[in-house]
């Protein structure tokens, strides 16, 4: 997702070494969840008003970390949860260092505040996306916490007037032996808040990590199983309109004129409003709305708006790809390579737009008050969401409270430079002069069409082959829209290139002695782009690791072979390629109408390989049976939480693979809800079996990496099975003509 | 038009359009916000609940058709299949974003109360209707397998 944000381009503060002892003011209740190991315990699930007390006494250890009076330990997540589990693994993190007793953490999101909780590496902006969060708060959070351990030691040193180095701590317990005096956190905690804590905190040997690498359960998962887990959608505040909005059939298109007439004979309406992106009606319910918004009749403006099929796109994409000529990466002398090779492969790749489709539609609760708009929205970009609705209502940004909720999934969706949809209804709020809170719900029809899209590509791949079979020289050229052009984050494009445009191209591993990657930077397409669950690595890893697979081939050599003779200087890379092709039993013969097939790619940091499995038939129908995933993420902190992300990963990835496409006519989005945008469903779900390979490197993130490799190593099997490659995605019914 | 619906064993008089889909009247008049919006037509399956102890799709269902029905949501659902199905869920972790599992789980336990011990086909065809975009479906299935086998132990 934000996997680009380079931090030269923004101011990176020293790491914060503010006052343990600040007391975080929450604004607005959060969140907060829990669970206990113990299964008669009730969740721990609540909401309340802004104002509504905390259950106990809470004790502030630093921003992070609070200690209640009832021996619970509540870890401040300044990242979004969308499913990616980070209310989980932050809070192992800290329960780690802590030597806290699961069943006692808790987590809830943070305000909204870039001063304290940045993400590190994005500079002073708090952000979740490049699957960040674990890598950028493992060392924080450690701190945070052993510093917190620390001042829960002293504390009891002071009571029991015995030596801190004597006091043991384990399983949320402190301990004496000698004197035999034991306390819980609860008991220490508000004597513990009076402590300093030491400027450097020791940190644990991770030879000694207890929790970390072992199961521990999933915070979120009992609220999330009897209905009491809060998304956005379901914010209530008194008084409260929800609006609807009409968005342009053409992406571009202005309003020219509305009639609010009919829409304001819907019971329940009670205002229509136009706002720059369409007209909003509100009403006092969502069906009200929805009714009054599918009444109203709006004459749009269409000089300016997108009017091309996505099939004219492609053809001009096609062209442009041949004239690619930003140089993203050059080793050796391409040209030369190739015009003096033996056998030149040359192939084409297709990659189309796609839509995020998280599971709920884009939605946000806005509620303005005197010198305040405040804000509940399963916020990714908490502090550009705060710059913007400042800018709208003309506040500071910490005026701007925001209150994130936990998203219906994001995929990308929700970390929009520009804050599309939180715009949208800070506008709306506005326009009614702050009279009510207002809920913007956007229908599955406006997510569909009116929303953000992976961006269409076009490749095209040459590899140079010598008589014994080895890769000389290879060349990939690829257009494609630049995600970052035209938006606050535009400053991080370097050279004309946009480095979402070429990651899981330029960094090929493999060794080639003459390589080069070059860019067009498709301009003039009216189709706004976004970063998709890993990014650039989508069309990137797919079209790398296809185009390696069929040069192996066609040099008469083993696709994996292959790849391990050209990883012999990458350990990591190597270490997935083969945990994978051994666990999957690469080499076995499958019989017939069966294949396999194998990728590897690098992204955020981790290192993924893949191996699947295939069933086809005469007809080409096809089936995928198994994959086998091995992963290099670091240290494994939560490894079933990384063996989820693997397996969502891989269905997300093999969703957009056999059916996924976002077509236009006349530049309107054909695919509106999920009739025609039809995702992967349980009956398609292969099995899937991850390997996690052991690792004492530092820990990188695992929301996207496990999406890239699934794309080739499918058109891989099925080159296996039936001698045919894909070269278009998606695969759809390409082998059954 | 008032209308009195029976949610989870209580009564709710609400006063609402006749053509008000059940999954809003739930979410906006009765106040239980578990039962999920995803799509509107019936083809995600995240606004799920059980009427008369069978899976329907509340999106695209007038409130006023569910009048003199036991209408049962996630919060609600209680049966033995329901607890087994909330604990399995939990042991295995299945949810990641969570937002279709209220769905998920309620077409799962209407599976469960009529086959106590469904193959991989059965919970396909029983399940097939219900859309993660997290791509849970394999916890899903072996959460389904789990709970079944604690009922028949």
């Amino acid at each position: 997702m934000l996997g680009k944000i380079d931090t030269r381009h923004l101011v990176r503060p020293a790491l914060s070494r503010r006052s343990f002892l600040t007391v975080v003011g929450l604004s607005g209740a959060g969140f907060m969840i829990g669970c206990s190991d113990s299964s008669d315990t009730e969740p721990l699930a609540e909401t309340g008003p802004a104002d509504a007390p905390q259950p106990a006494t809470q004790s502030a250890m630093g921003p992070f970390v609070r200690i209640g009076s009832d021996n619970t330990v509540t870890v401040l997540i300044k990242h979004l949860d969308k499913g990616q589990g980070v209310t989980t693994g932050l809070p192992t993190i800290v329960a780690e260092e802590l030597d806290a007793d699961w069943s006692q953490m808790r987590a809830e999101f943070a305000p909204a505040d870039p001063t304290r909780y940045n993400n590190l590496f994005f500079g002073p902006f708090q952000a979740t996306g490049g699957s960040t969060s674990i890598a950028n708060s493992w060392t924080q959070l450690r701190q945070a916490a052993a510093g917190a351990r620390s001042m829960l030691v002293d504390a009891a040193a002071a009571r029991w007037q015995v030596p801190a180095a004597d006091i043991v701590v384990a399983k949320g317990v402190v301990s004496h032996a000698a004197s035999g005096n034991e306390a819980s956190f609860g008991e220490l905690a508000s004597a513990a808040a009076d402590m300093t804590p030491p400027a450097e905190p020791a940190l644990k040997d991770p030879k000694d990590f207890t929790l970390i690498g072992t199961h521990v359960s999933r915070l979120d998962s009992n609220a999330k199983t009897d209905g009491s887990a809060i998304y956005t959608l379901d914010v209530t505040r008194p008084g409260m309109l929800t609006a609807v909005v009409q968005h342009p059939p053409k992406f571009g298109a202005t309003v020219a004129s509305f009639d609010p007439t009919a829409a304001l004979d819907v019971p329940g309406v009670s205002e229509v409003v136009e706002i720059p992106r369409g007209v909003a009606v509100l009403a006092d319910s969502f069906w009200s709305a929805k009714k009054g918004r599918d009444a109203l009749e709006v004459v749009w403006a269409e000089a300016d708006a997108e009017q091309r099929d996505s099939s004219e796109l492609l053809d001009e994409y096609k062209a442009l790809a041949e004239q690619a000529s930003l140089p993203a990466r050059s080793d050796g002398d391409v040209s030369a390579a190739l015009a003096s090779a033996d056998n030149v492969v040359r192939r084409e790749y297709a990659v189309p737009f796609l839509a995020h489709a998280t599971m709920e539609p884009m939605d946000c609760v806005v509620e303005l008050r005197e010198d305040v708009c405040e804000i509940w929205t399963g916020a990714q970009l908490q502090t550009g969401d705060q710059m913007v609705a400042a800018h709208i209502t003309g506040l500071q940004p910490e005026q701007v409270i925001i209150n994130t909720e936990f998203a219906g999934g994001s995929f990308g969706r929700r970390a929009v430079p520009g804050s599309d949809y939180v715009a949208e209804a800070v506008t709306i709020a506005k326009a009614i002069d702050g009279r009510a809170p207002v809920k913007l719900i956007w229908t599955r029809e406006d997510d569909m069409a009116s929303g953000f899209y992976r961006p269409m590509s076009y490749h095209i791949m040459e590899g140079a082959l010598d008589s014994d079979g080895n890769i000389g020289a290879w060349r990939h050229r690829l257009a494609v829209q630049s995600i970052l052009a035209g938006t606050a984050f535009e400053g991080m494009i370097q050279d004309g290139i946009d480095s979402a445009s070429v990651e899981g191209s330029r960094g090929l591993p493999y060794a080639i002695p003459n390589l080069q990657v070059d860019l067009y930077d498709v301009a003039d397409v009216g189709v706004p782009v976004l970063w998709w669950r890993s990014v650039g690595h989508t069309q990137n890893g797919y079209v790398t690791e296809a185009f390696i697979d069929e040069l192996a081939v066609q040099a008469g050599k083993d696709p994996y072979e292959l790849r391990r003779e050209l990883l012999k200087d990458h350990p990591r890379h190597l270490g997935v390629l083969e945990l994978a092709a051994e666990k999957a039993g690469w080499g076995e013969d499958l019989g017939p109408g069966r294949g396999r097939g194998i990728a590897m790619h690098e992204s955020f940091g981790s290192f993924v390989a893949e191996v699947v499995d295939v069933t086809v038939n005469e007809g080409g129908e096809f089936s995928v049976d198994r994959v086998v995933c091995a992963v290099d993420c670091g240290i494994a902190i939560n490894p079933d939480v990384i063996r989820a992300q693997m397996e969502g990963g891989i269905g997300y990835g093999l969703s957009a693979a056999l059916r996924e496409e976002v077509t236009l006519a006349g530049g309107e989005v054909q695919q509106r809800n999920f009739d025609r945008y039809r995702p992967l469903r349980i009956d398609e779900m292969p099995d899937i079996d991850v390997h996690i390979v052991p690792s004492a490197e530092a820990p990188t993130g695992v929301g996207e990496p496990g999406v890239p490799p699934l794309a080739p190593a499918l058109v891989n099997a099925l080159a296996d099975a039936t001698g045919r490659r894909i070269y278009r995605m998606p695969i759809g019914d390409q082998l059954e003509a | 038009m008032a209308i009195e619906l029976n949610v989870n064993g209580k009564v709710h008089s609400v006063d609402v359009p006749n053509d008000k889909p059940l999954l809003w009247v739930l979410r906006e008049d009765v106040g239980l916000t578990g039962t999920k919006f995803g799509c509107g037509i019936a083809q995600c399956g995240a606004c799920t609940v059980h009427l008369d102890g069978q899976p329907m799709r509340s999106c695209i269902m007038p409130a006023s058709a569910a009048a003199g029905m036991k209408i049962t949501t996630v919060e609600g659902v209680e049966s033995p299949a329901a607890m087994a199905i909330r604990t399995a869920w939990r042991e295995l972790d299945v949810v990641q974003c969570g937002y279709c599992q209220s769905g998920q789980m309620m077409s799962a336990t209407a599976l469960l109360e009529s086959n106590t011990s469904p193959t991989d086909d059965d919970i396909d065809n029983a399940m097939r209707g219900n859309l993660c975009r997290c791509a849970t479906y394999q916890r899903i299935r072996a959460a389904i397998h789990r709970a079944a086998d604690e009922l028949e132990a």
